[in-house]
């Protein structure tokens, strides 16, 4: 059975120094000459700055743009600087700040059914599924994965279909085990609609944490479970008291991908609740308050300024909550060695 | 040896591209409306450019949601077209007041319309128009003949008619009374509280009256038709919360609706659509003998492009969009987009007769929201569809929704702020 320790335990850090020194002498021993120490460099640089080059281009530079056109304002067809005013209506004007809120509170709504539905789900297909007895493992893996490489616009329009009171299929379905009196028009019902979208795009998205858990579970050794089944740990408690512990890291990291992903989420609501995410802006999450105000909608014409001043909000909560995981929780998460 | 035949080349096509213009004055027209191609390769353009020798158009339209956009960069690049199709309001002023629209005011053909029609291309004071009106969208409700026949049902003229027939289709039991669900929001506004509230507010004096500051969102005449609107609910279908505009417009043409709060613009998708006879009727009045006001909403106009090299060929093609000629060809091709000029028109489908026959009998106006109220934040139109899906719903009375669109335009539109 393996040893639980902090990361960066004598062992790693032994292992990490021997790989570290062993690194400079293969590098001399392919220069031949110290003089020319500095060419390997060059290559270095080269190969990096496409990538480099590209990614500032495309998302350093932009983000950062965004960052100062929240502090301007414009004023008669002039760009002027307007220092913090702009986060100050966000925040304080009722107009915008009731709608921030609103945005921000289902925002968490959204990400909270992702961790308490896909989460669980995920980690649940991915521990029947990594099963050694199961027959067809490979093909539930592909059809719970598949809708995760759909468009949103598809997986919106479809569960928009289903669940639509006049033609879809769920009524109707309901109907035949005799319990049409549950069904409601989800998507139109201000109580129902944000949690209806979180369920479908947990739906679409359980496949990502089932992939990563099943990775991390298919590297658990044999040995480990054989150990523990020696000493009287087999089926659930080996679940519980063996490979959880191991895949947390695992549980951690999709957590963060799940917080960045809501955060930034839009699509789904966009294609299937249009930009004033209706009914009654109950499903306006962060990233649809942005685009309306961004680009504005139908009469409304576009303000850059109070949008960029959305999305550098976006990016705050988003930096805060990355920040949280990486000082706060993943620092102090044990990790095992196998 | 090389580069010199390059340059003559060059030299030569710039020379010979100005002496093109000089026997033929093509104009490019911009436009978003790229289903209205070969309407205008196959019947304008032809019937234009036999009358007018020399002057040559080309038709180049992007897609509408692209337009603006596309049509900005290009004026500010100094590529676009000669001509250009004017959304109506505040983007086409914007591009007015960027320079890049003439002023029309003094053309001669501008007489052709009405003042309402002119409305959604002037600025704010009126004193200069810079598009020529071109097509209009009317409101009113399409019905299915052979329902109405079947249950007994005449063409409503009141309100109180209208609720009894909505009543004696309900009681029948066999059709939805009325075709529009809440989903996407903007029917409820703009086939609901559009649709009716121009007699409520008296069409064109109520919405000057509210530009002017002299009412408010929360006079009775405002508010009223929110309160009809919630009445409405009990005459839509099961889950009308979800259902959307496509859903409306097929529970109509499948003869499963018997009503159908509509803009005209639905005419040739419902002639395709639809196997059975449909009649039309405006928003009933209050009380019979009422005058009646209709919501002729303009919704497409044409200007110039004040960079263009050919103002004269352009003003030529703008004032023939102004003729009875331009009008007969475009209303009879596109049916349910009506054209804006005073001359009367003969149309050959009966559904869009009937909806331009309106224009005899009442009063024009446009949709309230659209002038000057909406350029604030928050947005007026926006607010007004939110607000009509809460009332039909039933989530909040209509004096608390006007008081909160009174607010909401209040914040930032300096006549109401007393």
């Amino acid at each position: 059975m393996s040893r639980p320790s902090q990361s960066g335990t004598p062992q790693t850090v032994a292992q990490a120094g021997a790989m570290a020194a062993a690194a400079p002498q293969a590098a001399a021993a392919a220069a031949p000459a110290t003089k020319k120490r500095r060419r390997p460099h060059l290559h270095v640089v080269v190969f990096l700055a496409p990538a480099v080059l590209i990614y500032t281009a495309v998302m350093i530079f932009p983000l950062f743009n965004t960052l100062r056109l929240a502090l301007y304002t414009r004023i008669d067809q002039e760009r002027v600087w307007a220092g913090l005013a702009n986060f100050q209506t966000l925040f304080f004007d009722p107009i915008w700040s009731e709608q921030f809120w609103n945005a921000l509170g289902n925002n968490f709504w959204f990400f909270l059914v992702h961790m308490l539905v896909q989460n669980p789900i995920g980690i649940a297909l991915a521990a029947l599924l990594s099963h050694p007895r199961l027959r067809f493992a490979a093909l539930y893996r592909s059809a719970i994965f598949i809708p995760t490489i759909l468009s949103f616009v598809i997986v919106g329009f479809a569960w928009k279909l289903i669940l639509s009171p006049i033609w879809g299929i769920a009524p109707s379905m309901l109907d035949a085990v005799g319990l049409k009196s549950l069904f409601a028009p989800w998507l139109g019902k201000e109580e129902y609609a944000l949690t209806t979208l979180a369920l479908i795009s947990v739906w679409q998205f359980v496949g990502i944490p089932m992939m990563l858990i099943y990775a991390a579970l298919l590297s658990i050794p044999e040995e480990v479970l054989e150990a523990g089944e020696i000493d009287g740990i087999t089926g659930f408690a080996a679940f519980w008291k063996i490979k959880l512990p191991l895949i947390l890291p695992s549980i951690g990291i999709i957590s963060i991908l799940t917080f960045v992903g809501n955060f930034n989420a839009f699509d789904l609501i966009y294609a299937s609740q249009g930009a004033l995410a209706g009914p009654d802006f109950s499903t306006d999450i962060l990233g649809t308050f942005m685009y309306r105000t961004f680009f504005g909608f139908q009469l409304q014409l576009g303000d850059p300024h109070m949008g960029s001043a959305i999305a550098s909000a976006m990016f705050a909560i988003i930096l805060v909550g990355v920040c949280i995981y990486l000082f706060g929780i993943q620092t102090r998460m044990r990790r095992y060695q196998l | 040896m090389n580069r010199k035949i390059l340059i003559a080349m060059l030299a030569t096509t710039a020379l010979s591209a100005p002496a093109a213009f000089a026997e033929d004055a093509t104009l490019t027209i911009e436009s978003w409306r790229n289903d209205d191609l070969t309407l205008w390769q196959d019947k304008i353009i032809p019937a234009f450019e036999a009358k007018h020798p020399g002057i040559k158009i080309k038709f180049t339209p992007s897609a509408p949601a692209e337009y603006n956009a596309v049509l900005n960069s290009k004026l500010d690049a100094g590529s676009a077209g000669d001509l250009i199709t004017c959304r109506p309001f505040d983007a086409s002023l914007a591009l007015y007041e960027a320079g890049h629209l003439t002023d029309l005011s003094d053309m001669e053909a501008m007489g052709n319309f009405p003042d309402v029609a002119k409305s959604a291309w002037q600025t704010d004071d009126g004193s200069a128009t810079f598009c020529m009106p071109m097509a209009s969208v009317i409101h009113g409700f399409i019905y299915n003949k052979e329902i109405f026949d079947e249950l007994g049902i005449e063409e409503p003229k009141t309100e109180a008619e209208f609720f009894a027939a909505l009543d004696k289709i309900k009681e029948d039991g066999s059709y939805i009374p009325l075709a529009m669900g809440t989903n996407d929001q903007w029917e409820a506004a703009t086939m609901g509280y559009n649709n009716i509230g121009p007699n409520y507010w008296k069409g064109e004096e109520g919405r000057l009256a509210l530009i002017a500051g002299e009412q408010k969102l929360t006079d009775e005449q405002w508010t009223a038709p929110f309160a009809t609107l919630a009445k409405w609910a009990d005459y839509l279908g099961d889950g009308y919360e979800a259902q959307t505009y496509p859903d409306s417009q097929n529970l109509f043409t499948l003869g499963r609706a018997a009503i159908y709060p509509a803009g005209s613009w639905e005419i040739s998708g419902f002639n395709a659509q639809a196997d059975f006879e449909m009649g039309v009727f405006n928003p009933p009045v209050q009380n019979a003998g009422d005058t009646c006001y209709i919501s002729d909403h303009t919704d497409i106009g044409i200007g110039m492009n004040a960079a263009t090299n050919n103002p004269e060929a352009a003003k030529t093609f703008l004032t023939w969009v102004a003729s009875p000629e331009f009008a007969e060809i475009f209303a009879n091709a596109l049916p349910g987009f009506f054209p804006l000029s005073s001359a009367p028109v003969a149309l050959e489908d009966p559904l869009a007769q009937e909806f331009l026959s309106w224009r005899d009998d009442c009063e024009s106006t446009i949709r309230s929201t659209y002038q000057i109220l909406s350029r604030g934040t928050p947005n007026l139109e926006n607010e007004t569809w939110g607000a009509s899906v809460a009332a039909i719903k039933g989530t909040e009375t209509p004096e608390a929704l006007g008081q909160k669109l009174q607010d909401g335009l209040a914040s930032w539109y300096e006549p109401q702020q007393n």
